[in-house]
């Protein structure tokens, strides 16, 4: 599949999500550059972890004016394929992509650390490598990681299940008042997806967990799954 | 030339000289190096650049006595970041600095910006930072200030690392009375390149344009050089505006703007403004390269109006880079930064005569000779003396050894032995997705993309063994950094040291200092690591009382297959319990003198380099054999804190049976050449073979089990602990302590 991997100035996991497209899944990968609405015809596109613009107004806030959102739009409006990690998912809430915005932690402090998330749904052209249920192990490093929406916003997310993921403890326990909901998030909500389903938006990073040297490989069913490459990859059946 | 003298200059005479730091023969010395009465900033250049922190004037003399070369160094000390050959086409580029002083007026600011300034000088080496370390000297915990200033300095630490997108993946926070008015924090990076793609900071080529990028100049960090060079009074509080303020976005498009522009060839050099800000880039620039320079400082960009040579000079402001560009290809450069959104301004050219010209507008502010200038850097030789409390100190008083199980809780539950995770949990240390190993562990390892091997890092000192005995303590620093790495399967290839010390003018802190060098490099020689860069931080003493003598070391290795690498915490019930090295009754210095009994006394434990080698190398050929799991330093609290450490893995607590032949001393003795292994049971025989050949003592000393229980016989008792409660104590010590 062909991805674009969008570089706003202050991204900094652009080359990481990279790598693994590229040297893990084997695929087709370009940098996409902020100032140009044009995606290059790829068919999944991501937003990078970082701190766009050095996240001095607001995570995301700035990014969310870029050109190339114009063009993100539009892919989405389409059916196509985006992907928000950590910053990347500040910019989908800030442009309006996806609902809701992202606070502080209740901490008020950065935290990275590994999360405990429970994938709720397995039906997402996301998780399909995934069953429903699972716990996964994924980094987080991020300060503003918070979740929150309007009351009508989160009824809309929970009725029709739009949460993807959600933190939870290693048995799968979900409580958003425990410390297993590590930032704070209303519902403890980690991931959502659009109505459709095609962009998704994530504070853990799944990139940093994709392969078996780093200790931790829970997050290339998600990428792989994403390219359609989940059953070469993963073996799995689709 | 013409007249020099601007319209509100003051009166530049020996009083100013003596203001601007210089004693009566260095202002001679300046006035015969221009020939005349110098000019306000011809001043301020000289006493920048002749500083202590610039100079090294007091320490020359005693580094040359470190081994700066080996087979793997393809650049030593001189450069902005020392150079070696890791394998697979890959240099490591990589430095540590200190940021004392700053960090202590203002603890945000003066530690973010640490963390910038050791990050420019690797990326000006064309390597692109992949590591970042941090070493932290904080006072007392319930000493003044201390809160806000350990709050501080981590929070500055990790919003700028975490801004620009390095990984924070080891270091060490240390806490001890002797640093309450002077805290320490020294940063660490390290950058990767090709071996053939490694820029220097040789100014050539007479008529080459002089471009800057970057932030533009403000007034902030004016002297900061200077200020880093003296001691502190109870008026350093109003040095705040000497404290540079950090803007890591700008950082990290420079680091991607200048990575980039380097790839053009439109690059001769490029040197970063650090301290002492544009006068050391372009001095040291033009002196490593043989030339001279011109440059026009009204054509450098402000950020207010009416700054004037002096201050555009000395000015420290943060993020800005110095190019000497290939003349004609100034747009090619142009165009990358302008890309990221960066300003470019050409200040000057590169001069055939080796002279430092200073011109602003038709006003000649500065007129040096380079060369003569070099020459007539002050080099001193401070006298020495053995600390008359010395010999007093290294009696062991008599006391009462405590019950172990007792000791070893109250051990863990400090914040000096327990866990540092509240620190580095603040800072990303998984982003670039190199990271096997990250903070908490014996060494960071990192993974080597696109190849088997990967890197390891550590960060070690040891203050109190410095104290009781100098020689001793920097060897030790060096012997551990090394156990540190095999622990890892590291082989080490370079090390880079921060030296942090009170006053040189200070005799017992020039014996002190002196000692600490011959230690390390008599360690360093024996065991083969050359020291390839490094800083040197004098005065850091307030009201005449010097902190511990400090020599930081960050030492580097190369795992030459991360397939093995054993971890130092268990992992597998059944493994066998391996105790390697021998203990001695060795509880000078120790951490359970002094944090359980409040005596800091004794000498420290004797170092054996012919141990620690043969250690090292057991540990790092079981380790590439995959013979062992697991592997763990026995440092600081001994034996006991060491085992009950390994029992904490990640979401899990260990059990442990065993039994030591050991007594309620010898338990928490921190004899050196010492490390806890975990072996599988069926390769236990093959591997106590394998020590006995190596000459390593080894013994088998029990088992590791799913029970979570802490059971060790010893001499004379037992220890019977539930894991979970020691490490309920050690997780939470550090942030209890400091109501954090």
């Amino acid at each position: 599949m062909r991805c674009g991997v969008v570089t706003f100035p202050g991204s900094n996991c652009d080359h990481d999500v990279y790598h693994v497209l590229k040297h893990v899944l084997s695929q087709q990968v370009g940098f996409l550059w902020h100032d140009k609405a044009d995606l290059k015809g790829a068919e999944l596109v991501v937003l990078p972890g970082g701190f766009a613009y050095g996240d001095y107004l607001r995570g995301g806030a700035l990014a969310a004016l870029s050109p190339i959102l114009e063009a993100v739009r539009e892919h989405a409006d389409n059916g196509g394929l985006v992907l928000g990690i950590c910053n990347g998912f500040q910019v989908l809430l800030e442009s309006g992509l996806l609902p809701g915005a992202l606070r502080r932690n209740r901490s008020l402090r950065f935290e990275c650390r590994d999360v405990f998330v429970q994938v709720e749904r397995a039906d997402t052209p996301w998780t399909e490598g995934y069953e429903e249920g699972r716990v996964l192990r994924l980094p987080i490093a991020h300060g503003e990681g918070n979740y929150v929406a309007s009351e009508a916003d989160l009824e809309v997310l929970e009725e029709t299940g739009r949460v993807v993921f959600r933190y939870c403890d290693t048995d799968g326990n979900v409580d958003e008042e425990s410390a297993s909901n590590i930032n704070g998030s209303q519902n403890a909500i980690a991931g959502i997806v659009s109505s459709e389903g095609n962009i998704l938006g994530m504070m853990p990073h799944p990139e940093r967990c994709s392969e078996a040297i780093l200790g931790n490989d829970d997050g290339l069913a998600l990428l792989a799954t994403a390219v359609g490459a989940a059953t070469e990859v993963l073996g799995l059946s689709r | 030339m013409s007249q020099t003298k601007t319209s509100n200059e003051p009166l530049v005479d020996q009083a100013l000289a003596e203001e601007h730091g210089l004693n009566a023969e260095e202002w001679e010395g300046l006035c015969a190096l221009v020939g005349r009465q110098p000019t306000l900033t011809e001043l301020g250049i000289a006493s920048a650049l002749w500083s202590e922190h610039c100079s090294y004037k007091s320490s020359k003399v005693h580094l040359e006595e470190l081994p700066s070369s080996g087979e793997h160094v393809v650049h030593g000390p001189g450069e902005n970041a020392g150079v070696v050959d890791i394998g697979h086409g890959w240099v490591a580029a990589f430095k540590i600095e200190s940021h004392n002083h700053p960090s202590f007026i203002e603890p945000y600011q003066g530690a973010a910006t640490g963390v910038g300034g050791i990050l420019r000088d690797v990326f000006t080496m064309g390597a692109r930072p992949i590591a970042c370390m941090d070493s932290l000297h904080f006072g007392a915990p319930d000493a003044p200030r201390m809160r806000h200033l350990v709050d501080g300095v981590v929070r500055g630490i990790g919003d700028y690392g975490n801004c620009v997108g390095i990984p924070t993946v080891g270091g060490q926070t240390r806490f001890h009375a002797g640093y309450d008015q002077n805290i320490l924090v020294n940063a660490f990076a390290l950058g990767l390149a090709r071996r053939e793609r490694v820029f220097t900071a040789k100014a050539r080529g007479p008529g080459n344009p002089l471009l800057y990028v970057g932030s533009r100049t403000g007034r902030d960090g004016i002297h900061g050089a200077t200020m880093a060079s003296e001691s502190f009074d109870a008026e350093s509080e109003s040095k705040r505006p000497t404290v540079q303020v950090g803007d890591p976005f700008t950082e990290k498009i420079l680091l991607e703007a200048c990575l980039e522009v380097m790839r053009t060839g439109a690059v001769v050099a490029i040197q970063d403004m650090g301290a002492a800000g544009l006068t050391s880039s372009v001095f040291e620039m033009a002196d490593s390269g043989g030339v001279g320079f011109t440059i026009h400082t009204d054509r450098v960009p402000l950020r207010e109006e009416g700054l004037g040579p002096y201050e555009i000079m000395l000015s420290e402001s943060q993020e800005r880079m110095l190019i000497v560009a290939e003349r004609g290809r100034q747009e090619e450069v142009a165009r990358v930064f302008r890309k990221w959104d960066l300003e470019v301004s050409e200040i000057g050219e590169v001069a055939q005569e080796q002279v430092g010209r200073v011109l602003h507008g038709s006003e000649e502010a500065a007129v040096i000779p380079i060369d003569k200038l070099a020459d007539a850097t002050p080099m001193v030789r401070r006298p020495v003396e053995v600390p008359k409390d010395l010999a007093q100190r290294h009696e062991m008083p008599a006391f009462e050894a405590e019950d172990p199980q007792q000791a070893l809780c109250r051990l863990l539950d400090t914040p000096e032995l327990g866990s540092k995770e509240w620190v580095w949990r603040q800072y990303d240390h998984t982003v670039r997705t190199n990271t096997v190993v990250g903070p908490g562990g014996d060494a960071a390892v990192l993974a080597l993309k696109g190849t088997p091997s990967g890197l390891a890092l550590t960060c070690d000192v040891n203050p109190v063994y410095c104290g009781l005995d100098p020689f001793v303590g920097g060897s030790q620093a060096v012997a551990e950094a090394v156990r540190n790495l095999a622990c890892v399967g590291a082989e080490p290839v370079g090390l880079t040291d921060c030296l942090n010390f009170g006053n040189p003018e200070n005799p017992e802190v020039a014996w002190q200092f002196r000692e600490c060098i011959h230690g390390i490099a008599n360690a360093c020689k024996a065991l083969e690591v050359p020291v390839v860069s490094g800083n040197v931080s004098f005065y850091n003493e307030t009201e005449g009382v010097s902190i511990p003598p400090t020599p930081t070391l960050a030492m580097v290795g190369v795992v030459p297959d991360l397939g093995g690498v054993p971890v130092s915490h268990f992992t597998t019930a059944g493994d066998r319990l391996v105790l390697l090295g021998r203990t001695h009754d060795e509880l000078g210095g120790s951490a359970y003198l002094r944090l359980l009994l409040g005596i800091e006394a004794g000498k420290p434990p004797a170092v054996s380099l012919d141990s620690e080698e043969r250690l090292a190398g057991l540990l790092r050929y079981a380790s590439f054999e995959g013979m062992i799991h697991t592997a763990h330093d026995l440092s600081e609290g001994g034996f006991a804190v060491a085992l009950a450490e390994a029992a904490f893995a990640p979401y899990k607590n260990w059990g442990v049976r065993a039994s030591v032949d050991l007594d309620p001393r010898t338990l928490f003795s921190e004899s050196q050449a010492r490390a806890l292994v975990a072996v599988p049971a069926k390769r236990v025989e093959e591997f106590l073979t394998e020590a006995e050949t190596e000459g390593v003592d080894a013994v088998d000393i029990g088992e590791v089990t799913e029970t979570g229980r802490f059971e060790v016989d010893f001499d004379g008792g037992s220890i019977e602990l539930d894991v979970d409660e020691l490490r309920q104590l050690w997780s939470t010590a550090l942030p209890r302590a400091l109501d954090l």
